[in-house]
C-alpha cells in the first residue's frame, strides 16, 4: 500500500495516467453518449467493425508498450537502481523479433481492408444516377432525374432548400460534383465521405435501411460560410418517396419566377 | 575524414574575425551558434503568436459568437473581439503556417541543426557561413509578408494552410483569398529559400567537415537526424516552390493550372481554368509529407541522446535507428496520397498509397521499442530534459498508434477532415516535436549560455504542461470519432455535434491554462540566462563531443584540435571508472580503437 502511493506520487506515477486515463476515457465515452454515430447505411458496419478492430489492437499495443515505460522508470530509477548499468548496445535477435511481428500486423491490416474499400469505392452499382448532387458557396443542390429517369431533361426536378429525399432499403447512386470551389460530401451517420471538385464527375453508393433523416456536412474548407453549409438527406419508403418526388414536381411546375424586367434606360 | 579540411577551413575562417560591433557579432553575425540562436529566438516568438491564434479558436469552439475578452480586441478588432466566420477561418489557416513554417521548421533545423551540428562533429563552424547566415535573413522577408498580411483588406489567407485550389486561387472566393493569400505564397516561398540554403549547408558539413576519428557511424542520432532532415528538404522544397510560383500565376496572370474550365466563384467572371485542383493537392503533399517527417525527425534525434545520457547507458540499437531514420526518409516519399484518399483521386491508387503507409509505420515502431530499450537496465536521472523526452516517448505511442487508422482506407472515409486527425497530428508535433524541443533547451541551455536553468521550476513547467497537453489533445479522438469536422467555424447546429460543447469547453479551459503556464518557462528561461549558476563545460556528465567545448564555445568552438576514439553512447562502458567516456578521451592504451 505504501509502495503504492509511491509509485503514485512519482514521476512514474504521472506516466502511470498516461494508459489509465487512455483507456478509461473510451471506456466512458459511451455513458457520455460520445462514440461513433449511429449507423444507418448498410456497408457502415464494415468500416465500424473495423475501427473496433483497430482500436482493440493498437489498445493493446498502446497498453503493453506504455506498461513497460511505466515498468522501467520505476526499476531503473537510479535513486533506487543499485545495480550498475546493463552495458549492452542492443540485441540483433530482438531487433528482428520488434521488426518482424509488426510488419506482419500492419501488412495484415492492409490486405484485411483492401476489400471494403474496394467496395466503397472502386464497384459503382450498374443503375442511373438517383439524384445529382452539386456543391456550391454555401449550400447543397440537388437535382433529381423526374419521371424519364434522366438527368439534364426538360422534366427534372431541381431543389436548392439543402434537402435531400432518398428511398430507404435500395440501392441509390449519387452523382456529386462541384460549381465552385471544393467541399466535402460528408454524412456521419452512412459513413461515407468525398470530396466534391469543379469539373469532375464522382459516383457515391450506397443503401441506407433506417427511415428519417440525417445531418448532410460539408468537411472541405470552402470558404468563410463552410460552417454553415448544412443540408439534410431524408430516408423514406419507396412509396412516401414517390410521392414526395411528385410533390416536388408539382411544386416547381406551378411556381412563378418573377424576372425583374430589364431596365431600358 | 582528414585534418587538412579542418585547418584550411579554420584558416579561412580567421578572415571573418570575431572582433567588431553588437551588429556584426550578434545581427549580422556568420557564427553558427548565433545564427542558431537567432533562429531560436525568433521561433519562440512566433511561438507565442501561434499560440495566441490557437487560443482564438478554442475559444470560438467553446462558445460560439460569444466576445471574446481581452485577446478578442487583437485577433478580431474591427468586430469588437466577437470573432466572425472569416476571422475563425483565418485564425485556423494562419495557427497552422506560423507553427509549421515559422516555429517547428525554423526550430529544429535552423535552430538546433545550426547550433550544434558543428559542435557535435567537431568542426569550427558550417561549410559556407555566409549561406548560413543569409538562410536566416531569408527568414525576415517571410515574417514581414506574413505578418503584413494580417493588415491588408480581407486579412491574412483563409484557404487553411494546405491552400486548395480553386479557393485559394480565386480571388472572390473569400475575403481573405485577395492579397492575404498572395503574401501567403511569397512568405512560403521565401521561408522554402531559406530552408534550402540551410540544408544544402548542412548535408555539406555534416559529410566534408567532421573531426578527425568521427566516422558516420560514430555521430550522434540529433546528427543523423539533421542529415536526413537536410536531405528530405533538398529533394522535397523544389516541389513546393514550383507549385507555389504556379498558383501565384493562377492568382496574378491566369495561368490556370489548378482552376478546371469555366472555373467560377461567387458569380465572378469565368477564369480560363484549362487545368486541375487536384494537381496542387499532388504537388503540395509531395513537399508536405515529407516536411511532416523533417518535423519529428531532429525531434526524435535529441530525444535518443537524452535519453542515452540521462539512462547512464548506451542507445540501444544504434545502427537499427539509424536505418529506420533512412527508411523513414525513403518510404517518406511515396506516401504522400493518403492526405488524399476522399480527394477524388483514383482510389487504386488510394490502395497503393495505403501499402506504403502501413509500412511506414514499422520503423517508427521500431524507434520507439529501441528507446524503450535504452530506459531499460539503465540508471535513470530524472532531470528536467530526461522527463521531456520520456515524455516525448509516452506522446510518440499515441500519435504512432493513431496514425494507423487514418492509414486504414475505409476508416478514413469516415475520420477524414475530423478532430481524430486533429488529434494525431497535435500528439505528434506538439505533445511529440514541441516536447522534445522543451527538453532540448533545457539539455542544451548550458552549452547555448554557459549557465543552468532552474531544474526545480522546470519540473514545474514539465508537470503542467504534461498534465494539460493531454487534457487538450486526448479528447480530440472521442470528438473524431463522433465525426466532428475541424475548420468548422460553429459545428453546434448540426444535430449530430451538438451534445459535444460541454467537452470543447473543457478542453479550451486546459487550453488556456497550459497556454498562460507558459509564462513559468519564460521566466525560467530568462532569468537563468543572466542569473542561472555557471554550469561549466559538462553539467550532465554527458560523453557528446559539444561537453567538451567551452560553456559557451567560443569563435571556432573548440579550444583544442578534436580527435574522436569513440560513438557518442559509451556510458556505463568497463574500460574506465567514471560512468560516462568522452568521445574524445583516449582509450587506456592511447590508441585508436577499432571496435565500433
Amino acid at each position: 500500500m505504501k509502495s503504492l502511493l509511491r509509485i503514485l506520487f512519482s514521476w512514474t506515477g504521472l506516466f502511470l495516467m498516461v494508459p489509465v486515463l487512455g483507456v478509461a476515457t473510451f471506456v466512458v465515452a459511451p455513458s457520455f453518449n460520445i462514440w461513433l454515430p449511429k449507423d444507418v447505411s448498410e456497408h457502415g458496419r464494415t468500416i465500424d467493425a473495423l475501427f473496433m478492430f483497430i482500436l482493440y489492437l493498437t489498445g493493446i499495443v498502446f497498453i503493453v508498450t506504455e506498461m513497460a515505460l511505466v515498468y522501467f522508470s520505476w526499476k531503473y530509477d537510479a535513486t533506487k537502481n543499485e545495480k550498475p548499468v546493463k552495458y549492452s548496445h542492443g540485441s540483433h535477435a530482438i531487433e528482428l523479433v520488434w521488426t518482424i511481428l509488426p510488419a506482419v500486423t500492419l501488412l495484415f491490416i492492409a490486405i484485411f481492408q483492401m476489400e471494403a474499400w474496394a467496395r466503397a469505392k472502386m464497384q459503382p452499382p450498374n443503375i442511373p444516377p438517383t439524384v445529382e448532387v452539386t456543391g456550391r458557396q454555401f449550400n447543397w443542390d440537388f437535382r433529381y432525374p423526374g419521371p424519364d429517369n434522366e438527368l439534364y431533361t426538360i422534366d427534372d426536378i431541381v431543389r436548392t432548400d439543402g434537402k435531400l429525399f432518398l428511398p430507404v432499403n435500395e440501392e441509390v447512386l449519387l452523382k456529386i460534383t462541384s460549381a465552385d470551389v471544393l467541399h466535402s460530401f460528408f454524412l456521419p451517420n452512412l459513413r461515407l465521405k468525398q470530396d466534391v471538385i469543379p469539373g469532375m464527375d464522382q459516383g457515391m453508393w450506397f443503401k441506407a435501411k433506417e427511415t428519417g433523416g440525417y445531418d448532410i456536412v460539408c468537411a472541405e474548407l470552402c470558404g468563410w460560410g463552410h460552417y454553415k453549409m448544412k443540408g439534410r438527406v431524408y430516408f423514406l419508403p419507396r412509396g412516401k418517396y414517390e410521392e414526395k418526388l411528385e410533390e416536388m414536381r408539382q411544386e416547381q411546375n406551378t411556381m412563378r419566377v418573377e424576372v425583374p424586367e430589364e431596365d431600358e434606360g | 575524414m582528414s585534418t587538412v579540411t579542418v585547418d584550411a577551413h579554420s584558416e579561412s575562417h580567421a578572415v571573418h574575425g570575431h572582433g567588431g560591433g553588437f551588429l556584426s557579432t550578434y545581427v549580422f553575425s556568420l557564427d553558427h551558434k548565433i545564427i542558431g540562436l537567432q533562429f531560436l529566438f525568433s521561433s519562440l516568438i512566433w511561438f507565442f503568436v501561434g499560440g495566441m491564434l490557437a487560443l482564438g479558436v478554442r475559444w470560438q469552439l467553446a462558445f460560439p459568437w460569444k466576445a471574446m475578452p481581452i485577446l478578442g480586441n487583437l485577433l478580431a478588432s474591427p468586430e469588437g473581439g466577437q470573432i466572425s466566420p472569416e476571422t475563425y477561418t483565418m485564425l485556423v489557416t494562419m495557427h497552422a503556417t506560423v507553427m509549421i513554417f515559422f516555429v517547428i521548421i525554423p526550430v529544429l533545423a535552423g535552430a538546433f541543426g545550426n547550433f550544434l551540428i558543428p559542435l557535435m562533429i567537431g568542426a569550427d563552424d558550417m561549410a559556407v557561413p555566409t549561406l548560413n547566415m543569409l538562410s536566416y535573413w531569408f527568414m525576415w522577408p517571410a515574417f514581414l509578408a506574413m505578418g503584413t498580411s494580417f493588415f491588408v483588406e480581407g486579412g491574412a489567407a483563409q484557404g487553411g494552410w494546405t491552400a486548395y485550389p480553386p479557393l485559394s486561387v480565386l480571388t472572390e472566393a473569400s475575403p481573405g483569398s485577395g492579397s492575404g493569400q498572395t503574401l501567403w505564397l511569397i512568405g512560403l516561398t521565401l521561408v522554402g529559400i531559406s530552408s534550402m540554403m540551410g540544408s544544402v549547408n548542412y548535408m555539406t558539413t555534416i559529410i566534408q567537415m567532421r573531426a578527425p576519428g568521427m566516422t558516420m557511424f560514430r555521430l550522434p542520432m540529433t546528427i543523423w537526424a539533421m542529415f536526413i532532415t537536410a536531405i528530405l528538404q533538398a529533394f522535397a522544397l523544389p516541389v513546393l516552390t514550383a507549385a507555389g510560383f504556379m498558383q501565384l500565376g493562377d492568382r496574378l496572370v491566369g495561368t490556370g493550372f489548378f482552376l478546371a474550365e469555366g472555373a467560377t466563384a461567387n458569380n465572378a467572371g469565368m477564369a480560363s481554368g484549362g487545368g486541375q485542383p487536384l494537381l496542387w493537392q499532388h504537388l503540395f503533399w509531395f513537399y508536405s509529407h515529407p516536411a511532416v517527417y523533417i518535423m519529428i525527425l531532429p525531434a526524435m534525434g535529441m530525444v535518443s541522446d537524452i535519453i542515452s545520457c540521462f539512462s547512464r547507458k548506451p542507445l540501444f540499437g544504434y545502427k537499427p535507428m539509424v536505418y529506420s531514420i533512412s527508411g523513414i526518409a525513403g518510404l517518406g516519399f511515396i506516401v504522400w496520397g493518403h492526405h488524399m484518399f476522399v480527394s477524388g483521386m483514383n482510389p487504386m491508387l488510394g490502395m497503393t498509397f495505403m501499402v506504403s503507409t502501413m509500412m511506414i509505420a514499422l520503423p517508427s515502431a521500431i524507434k520507439t521499442f529501441n528507446w524503450l530499450g535504452t530506459l531499460w537496465g539503465g540508471k535513470i536521472q530524472y532531470t528536467t530534459p530526461m522527463l521531456f523526452a520520456i515524455s516525448f516517448v509516452s506522446m510518440f505511442i499515441i500519435g504512432g498508434l493513431s496514425g494507423i487508422f487514418m492509414a486504414a482506407t475505409p476508416i478514413d472515409i469516415f475520420i477524414h477532415d475530423t478532430y481524430f486527425i486533429v488529434a494525431h497530428f497535435h500528439y505528434v508535433l506538439f505533445s511529440g516535436t514541441a516536447m522534445a524541443v522543451f527538453g532540448a533547451i533545457y539539455y542544451w541551455f548550458p552549452k547555448m549560455f554557459g549557465r543552468m536553468m532552474n531544474d526545480s521550476w522546470g519540473k514545474v513547467h514539465f508537470a503542467v504542461t504534461f498534465i494539460l497537453l493531454n487534457c487538450v489533445f486526448y479528447p480530440m479522438h472521442i470528438l473524431g470519432m463522433q465525426g466532428f469536422p475541424r475548420r468548422l467555424a460553429d459545428p453546434y447546429h448540426y444535430e449530430t455535434f451538438r451534445n459535444l460543447l460541454p467537452l470543447n469547453q473543457f478542453i479550451s479551459y486546459c487550453a488556456f491554462t497550459m497556454v498562460g503556464l507558459q509564462i513559468i518557462f519564460v521566466i525560467n528561461f530568462f532569468g537563468s540566462m543572466f542569473f542561472g549558476p555557471r554550469s561549466g563545460r559538462n553539467p550532465w556528465h554527458s560523453n557528446g563531443l559539444e561537453w567538451q567545448a567551452p560553456s559557451p564555445p567560443g569563435h571556432g568552438n573548440f579550444d583544442f584540435q578534436p580527435i574522436i576514439y569513440r560513438g557518442p553512447y559509451e556510458y556505463g562502458s568497463p574500460e574506465v571508472e567514471e560512468d560516462y567516456y568522452p568521445q574524445t578521451q583516449p582509450p587506456p592504451g592511447g590508441e585508436m580503437t577499432n571496435d565500433e
